[in-house]
């Protein structure tokens, strides 16, 4: 039996009729069409579907859709301003932290999380921040340096 | 030669899609009123299908179809011609725990999935076999009527002659290395999208690596003509071998698209991508070889025993390519290989990064180690010795155009500072009583591009149509290649843009679709060398027309115009560009973008090209040289180039729990000539990242029954963020005469020289020989209590 739910993503409120057990990422994916949250693996091991709820990054496959009403939902793509890439974007983009790109959403997110919370983190606190974020093609090497060049980014603009 | 767009650090032409959720993979296209594939895949590992009952299963509502081996039919497929040994669905037999048996089209896919719960199979279940060594054995159930002994492919190769220089070694040794069977672990499962248009044509959308052989395997096997598919790849979130031959999945949900006349999709879940598989295969390596006193290796005997599980797909070349590619990059005058590619009732293996060869180069450079270590030499003093150069020869043929083996090495060695901590006792290496640092170096090198397709052809491997857009100032490269993330749109846009003198976001790549071109596809490392080279043409023969133009236009020699940052200069001088750019204003009356510079623009230059020719069109193709010596198998490992690397490993062993952390990878290689710098390290670090998984934590686990243990990315363990070091990658560049502006290789021959530097280094370390990996604590704990 759906339901009809509110979601508030990316600062627009939605409202969809849902199976109490959809998951959040299939609500944003198939309900929605914001298809640039990614599914890996359904069972919150690969991180390719993290999303911010209130902040904190999540993994959308292991959250009902129905838990989600009422908190503010950040995907891909609502990190961009218009056509203006974020800092943590332009640094990815620029560094060359993505090759088959299909991590980079949540990899983007997992990072946003990060500085909002450690503007100036270590690179070992980069690593644990990401350590839920599965890469297979870059060995992480890239992706570290775009987060610290991202951090360096946000600084200058602060 | 100096480059305006090459051997730059160009972002990826990608790029911006992928970061902000744009890009689209398979997954993301859908069609009004599509319907969802599911499969019933084989609960036994081997047994005979009796009867199967689908009438339940078609009667529930929502059901559009139910298909059996008795609606796909007889015809064999797979991989390699001579060893056909799939059909779409089974037919009389399963032969592992998750082969296909059945397919369903429903209105969405949790009918589907109930339809599938409904279907009745009844088995006689047979005995099965789950080791390569037993399937061997006289008596040993059997797989497919035509593999006796259940072997599927034997090679046996004498190059040279060991027995003649056996007795002049002063050092022989015999050494064993076994791998686990492995998954691709792309973050991208498998998805298709099949639609079948008005006129009967079929279009299927998949993450495929490999859009040609896809195209034609459906054709041969849904028998319809090869003019009537079409396969187009988005987006693609990794492949890395295993996503390179056709699936029954893309089999079935195109059959179901012309059964029932609408768009069908199907995307695998995690446990199906472990199930599917075609990743690397399981290996079991013997080596035997003899060097002398001073260092010169004198001959190698290898024995391998590859399990491949239920069907042979990619495993004629994998069990080739486990011999012929330890040919190279010393100079090896004698070589004997034994070869045998079994099959077992398990998920079936395929081709996977660094095809054939990773474990083979594993066990070869322990044993250089080892035998280094007896003679007292400093492990890449011998490797210098015997490393070979550009314009050698390999015992089994295979022709070395370029070769910076022995600059990869000397790059590693010295940035690494190798020799300060080799020297250092290890009591000074920060060693305290649990734990002890070890470092260790290894090489390799693999083909840029397989000389020969997989099915015998003449055909072209990678042909590319370049247009300029009718306004001019844009160029769209029309190509079949796949880009699977390794980024080759990216080098076909900057070879556009270098040869056209133009900016990289003044180029187009449509790509990965076969209706463009004919590209053989994203596997042996062949798709910069060889869809390099068909786009350079293409991009040349746009800019002759072009320059041809302007030069009658303007009573210059052709020769003397080119073509620089967006603008048509003459090397003699001055000349008169007037008469054209008026021309181009007339043209252009309305738009406030007029050409103000001082020169003529590309823009213009086109534009005036167009007004002569009509559409400027210029082609390119590529096929290899015939390539290779006379003996039988003698194609595989034959490429127009060969890539090198050289890393070297640092670990700290805990000496109590034997866990091993990896603190740094120093790694060289030799691309010939890095179109993208950033690419090329890219290429170069994700090498270290899954050969650091192979070396320490992947393998598939079965239980005695067959069935895989850890279908998932948690229990089969890749490396996280916290499981890799920094990675140093150092390019070296060696101009490869066969390759487009001298480029070859990376993709592949970077994994070869990871797990035996890792390996090495933990010796190192700790003494311990690994013979089976993964390197896992409770081997190397095991390992040390022998030693004691």
């Amino acid at each position: 039996m759906k339901r009809i739910i509110h979601l508030k993503v990316n600062g627009l409120d939605h409202e969809i009729a849902v199976e109490p057990r959809r998951t959040l990422a299939e609500a944003l994916r198939i309900d929605l069409g914001l298809t640039g949250t990614r599914i890996g693996c359904s069972i919150g091991d690969c991180g390719a579907c993290t999303v911010l709820i209130d902040g904190v990054p999540s993994f959308s496959c292991l959250t009902l859709a129905v838990e989600a009403e009422g908190h503010e939902i950040l995907t891909i793509e609502g990190v961009a301003d218009g056509n203006k890439l974020h800092p943590v974007q332009e640094a990815f983009v620029e560094v060359g932290a993505i090759q088959c790109g299909f991590c980079t959403p949540g990899m983007v997110l997992s990072t946003l999380a990060l500085l909002d919370y450690n503007p100036d983190p270590t690179e070992d606190e980069i690593r644990r921040a990401l350590s839920g974020n599965l890469c297979r093609c870059t060995g992480y090497q890239k992706i570290i340096d775009a987060v610290k060049d991202a951090a360096r980014r946000m600084k200058e603009l602060s | 030669m100096t480059y305006k767009i090459l051997n730059t650090r160009a972002p990826r032409v990608d790029a911006i899609d992928k970061v902000t959720g744009r890009a689209q993979y398979t997954d993301d296209l859908s069609r009004p009123g599509q319907l969802y594939c599911a499969i019933l895949h084989s609960p036994i590992a081997h047994g005979r299908i009796l009867n199967i009952d689908t009438s339940k299963a078609e009667s529930l509502p929502g059901v559009k179809a139910v298909i059996t081996g008795k609606d796909t039919g007889t015809i064999k497929y797979g991989v390699s011609p001579a060893r056909y040994d799939e059909t779409i669905l089974c037919l009389d037999k399963v032969r592992y725990i998750g082969d296909e048996i059945a397919a369903v089209a429903a209105i969405d896919k949790d009918t589907a999935l109930d339809a599938i719960n409904l279907i009745d199979v009844e088995f006689e279940e047979l005995p099965y076999v789950l080791d390569g060594i037993e399937a061997m054995k006289e008596g040993a159930p059997q797989l497919h009527e035509k593999y006796k002994r259940n072997i599927c492919a034997k090679v046996n190769w004498n190059f040279g002659d060991v027995k003649s220089v056996e007795k002049d070694a002063d050092v022989v040794r015999t050494d064993k290395l076994t791998s686990q069977m492995q998954d691709g672990a792309f973050i991208e499962p498998q998805a298709i999208l099949a639609e079948v248009d008005g006129s009967g044509r079929l279009t299927m959308y998949s993450s495929t690596q490999a859009p040609h052989y896809i195209q034609r395997t459906l054709a041969m096997a849904l028998e319809i003509p090869l003019e009537k598919v079409r396969v187009i790849k988005p987006a693609v979130g990794g492949g890395f071998g295993p996503k390179a031959s056709c699936s029954t999945a893309e089999l079935v949900t195109c059959k179901l698209a012309m059964i029932t006349g609408k768009p069908v999709k199907m995307t695998f879940d995690r446990e199906q991508v472990f199930l599917h598989s075609r990743a690397r295969h399981q290996f079991f390596h013997t080596m035997t070889t003899g060097v002398k006193k001073d260092g010169t290796i004198l001959f190698l005997k290898h024995n391998c025993i590859l399990d491949g599980g239920a069907y042979a797909s990619f495993g004629i070349a994998t069990v080739y390519y486990a011999g012929s590619l330890l040919g190279g990059p010393y100079r090896l005058k004698h070589m004997d290989y034994d070869g045998y590619r079994v099959v077992t009732n398990k998920p079936t293996s395929g081709a996977q990064r660094g095809h054939g060869a990773v474990h083979a180069r594993a066990l070869f450079e322990m044993q250089l180690d080892l035998i280094a270590k007896e003679l007292g030499m400093d492990p890449i003093e011998l490797r210098l010795k015997n490393v070979m150069g550009a314009g050698e020869t390999t015992c089994n043929e295979l022709y070395m155009s370029s070769l910076g083996m022995r600059e990869c090495l000397e790059a590693v060695r010295d940035k690494s500072g190798w020799a300060e901590i080799y020297k250092l006792k290890k009591t000074k290496r920060g060693n305290n009583n649990h734990k002890a640092r070890g470092i260790g170096a290894a090489c390799g090198f693999f083909v840029s591009g397989a000389g020969y397709p997989i099915y015998r052809s003449q055909t072209y491997h990678a042909t590319v149509v370049t247009r300029i857009s009718e306004t001019g100032g844009f160029a769209i490269v029309e190509s079949g290649a796949a880009d699977i993330g390794q980024g080759s749109d990216t080098v076909l846009a900057m070879i556009t843009a270098e040869v056209l003198g133009i900016s990289l976001n003044e180029v187009k790549v449509k790509s990965g679709d076969s209706d463009l071109s004919v590209d053989l596809g994203a596997y042996s490392s062949r798709t910069t060398l060889m869809a390099g080279h068909a786009c350079k043409e293409a991009a040349e023969a746009c800019r002759d027309k072009i320059l041809s133009s302007v030069a009658k236009r303007v009573n210059a020699k052709q020769t003397d115009l080119y073509i620089e940052e967006g603008l048509v200069r003459s090397r003699k001088g001055e000349v008169d560009f007037s008469g054209i750019r008026e021309e181009f204003l007339q043209e252009h009356v309305g738009f406030t973008d007029h050409p103000t510079d001082e020169y003529l623009t590309f823009r213009e230059a086109a534009r005036i090209a167009f007004m002569e020719h009509g559409s400027i069109v210029g082609t390119g193709k590529y096929k290899p040289p015939k390539l290779g010596g006379s003996f039988k198998g003698a194609t595989v490992g034959t490429s127009p180039a060969f890539g090198c690397s050289a890393q070297i490993a640092e670990v700290e062993v805990d000496l109590e729990t034997g866990e091993v952390d990896v603190k740094k990878i120093t790694g060289s290689h030799d691309c010939g000539f890095a179109i993208n710098r950033t690419q090329v390290e890219g290429q170069m670090q994700g090498s270290m990242s899954m050969g650091l998984g192979e070396a320490l934590m992947e393998e598939i686990m079965f239980d005695n029954k067959g069935s895989v243990l850890n279908r998932n990315l948690a229990e089969y363990k890749i490396p996280t963020s916290l499981d890799m070091p920094q990675l140093d990658s150092i390019i070296i560049e060696t101009n490869e005469p066969n390759g487009p502006f001298g480029a070859k290789e990376v993709g592949e021959g970077a994994i070869m020289p990871v797990i035996p530097a890792i390996l090495n280094a933990i010796r190192d370390a700790t003494g311990v020989q690994i013979t089976e990996l993964p390197a896992k604590p409770e081997r190397i704990v095991e390992g040390m209590k022998k030693k004691k």
